[in-house]
């Protein structure tokens, strides 16, 4: 018996290498990149220091998180309200919704910008259009500015966030709604001291989610403005792959510094779930309450599309 | 607890909702078949002309056929790999599982572009050069893809309860092998395949990894678009919309393969 359970780990030995080599001795390297002295020899941090002392790259740290903070947050209320409305109608027509949604997800990264850029660009449609039309409201607008990238990166928060939000709408129950009404409550007054604290797990884990989307998003950023806009992704893959000057010592102490921001957002994400399950588990027996679990636990996985493809 | 009924207000949030994130799609196939479009609402004149245009390049049919290939073996690889080991982990040692999912969160939480960070210095230079060949583009899809495929399995496995099935087979007198292909397989490959056409579509967006590790020497389709957009909108349209109508064609198959799927398991 256990010589055959030893002959059945072999079946992990392929799974093992790949791991190693592909996932675990990068992250490795990069760390030890990140702190490697000059020449090669001896641990330093002055990669870090330099960082936080060159006024530049802050700014380029300072720009992906506002650019991140905002677009979440935009992205969390527009998505908070839309799941509210798509749970109101029909599952049919519902999932119909959801669907479409879910299918523009797919429409990131280059040709998102791509298809932005034909809409507002220089030369975009709707630019010329507001042009002959003589509406100078827009006049100001540019698309590869800090308000145009915020444009573009709430596009793809949104889908993602309505996906992340809806199944915990469900969690909400009609006999709390009715027994607040019964004792006088008013909707809002609902909603702000049950409907919303019910929410709250589900809003900061999505936010989390969403935060770490917009921090490591590159295509549509490096689609958009190519290197022309400071942002720390756009930072690192110029030093890395040497668009301009070749650093990788500072590009890794870079990429250390995002992947700590993402990991933090998406452990903030893990947490709140945590906390939310233990809310939405007293009525998790029903069949109906689980099935809307289980899409809820199985989503996030399918979200992370964006991810690849931003 | 079904609402049939949505006041105005919901169905114009959605209406409003649908026009924004379709809005971007509409203009990039309208502008792909437009020949004349230039301060007026709809094109002026209608061409198939870029459509045509595409098919003619070379370039565009290489760059197609490098990304299908590229994410063909990938998939294929991810498979190879991650059937048995999944099997291993779930069935045999369940307690290794906790760890197993701190391995597959990690490519989910690092971004693209600091994995493209490490895998460069790990493998530029070295005992290992392989950087801007297609082994390490290879190797990053296999992580890129590790989320969804050991997911896909896992739930597959404990759907037809494995642990179960595989001691009724060696109750009956079946080897452990035999089992394994006889009777687990065949019942996990619906779900398999789901994850499997959900990473090829995933694959096939790729951008980040691949512009930054391969970018000069191979050309996906994404990076082949990256290269026209600058060149013809309309032709970079016209490429745009095929592409998105294959992931289309691609996610209709992965979504009515789920839907399927679900109806059995309920039954």
């Amino acid at each position: 018996m256990k010589q055959r359970n030893r002959w059945m780990l072999l079946g992990l030995v392929p799974f093992v290498v790949m791991v190693l080599a592909f996932q675990l001795a990068p992250i490795a390297s990069m760390l030890a990149g990140s702190v490697r002295g000059p020449g090669g020899s001896g641990i330093t941090f002055g990669h870090y220091v330099k960082i936080f002392e060159s006024a530049y790259y802050l700014k380029a740290i300072k720009n992906s998180l506002l650019i991140s903070f905002y677009s979440s947050l935009i992205g969390i209320v527009v998505g908070l309200a839309c799941a509210y409305s798509i749970t109101r109608f029909t599952p049919k027509i519902r999932d119909r919704l959801l669907m479409l949604s879910n299918m523009t997800s797919n429409f990131a990264g280059v040709p998102l910008a791509f298809a932005y850029i034909i809409l507002l660009g220089n030369n975009g449609i709707f630019t010329l259009l507001f042009k002959e039309w003589g509406w100078d409201v827009f006049a100001g607008f540019n698309l590869y500015s800090w308000t145009g990238l915020v444009l573009v990166y709430v596009y793809f928060q949104v889908p993602l966030a309505l996906l992340l939000l809806y199944p915990s709408f469900y969690g909400i129950r009609d006999q709390w709604k009715e027994a607040a009404m019964l004792l006088g409550a008013r909707p809002w007054q609902f909603w702000r001291t049950v409907g919303l604290p019910m929410l709250t797990p589900a809003i900061f884990g999505t936010l989390g989610i969403l935060f770490a989307n917009a921090m490591g998003a590159y295509a549509t950023a490096y689609a958009l403005v190519g290197g022309n806009y400071n942002l720390l992704a756009i930072r690192i893959g110029s030093l890395v792959t040497g668009d301009v000057a070749n650093q990788p010592e500072l590009g890794s102490a870079l990429a250390v510094l995002l992947a700590v921001s993402t990991i933090a957002a998406v452990i903030l994400n893990h947490w709140m779930s945590k906390r939310s399950q233990r809310f939405t588990a007293a009525h998790a027996s029903s069949g109906r309450a689980s099935g809307q679990r289980r899409a809820s636990r199985a989503k996030p996985w399918r979200a992370v599309k964006k991810e690849a493809g931003a | 607890m079904i609402k049939s009924r949505a006041g105005w207000s919901h169905r114009a949030l959605m209406l409003l909702l649908m026009v924004y994130l379709l809005l971007p799609l509409a203009a990039t196939l309208l502008y792909g078949f437009a020949k004349q479009w230039q301060t007026t609402v709809m094109p002026e004149s209608w061409t198939l002309e870029w459509f045509g245009e595409m098919f003619r390049d070379l370039r565009f049919l290489e760059a197609l056929w490098t990304s299908l290939y590229l994410c063909a073996i990938s998939v294929a690889l991810s498979l190879a790999v991650m059937l048995p080991a999944v099997f291993v982990i779930t069935v045999y040692l369940p307690k290794w599982e906790t760890f197993m999912k701190g391995i597959v969160v990690l490519p989910y939480a690092v971004p693209g572009v600091v994995a493209a960070v490490g895998l460069i210095r790990a493998y530029s230079g070295g005992p290992i050069d392989i950087a801007g060949t297609a082994y390490i583009l290879i190797g990053a899809y296999f992580i890129v893809v590790l989320p969804y495929m050991y997911q896909g399995i896992r739930n597959s496995l404990i759907t037809v309860s494995a642990v179960e099935l595989l001691h009724s087979a060696e109750l009956l007198g079946a080897s452990r092998k035999r089992a394994f292909v006889t009777v687990i397989l065949p019942n996990i490959w619906p779900g398999v395949i789901i994850s499997t056409l959900l990473s090829f579509s995933v694959l096939f967006g790729e951008f980040v990894l691949t512009n930054m590790l391969v970018g000069g020497h191979i050309q996906t389709i994404q990076v082949y678009l990256y290269r026209r957009v600058g060149e013809s909108g309309h032709l970079a349209s016209a490429i745009a919309i095929t592409y998105f109508l294959f992931i289309l064609a691609l996610s209709t198959v992965l979504m009515k393969l789920g839907k399927k799927m679900n109806g059995v398991a309920e039954k």
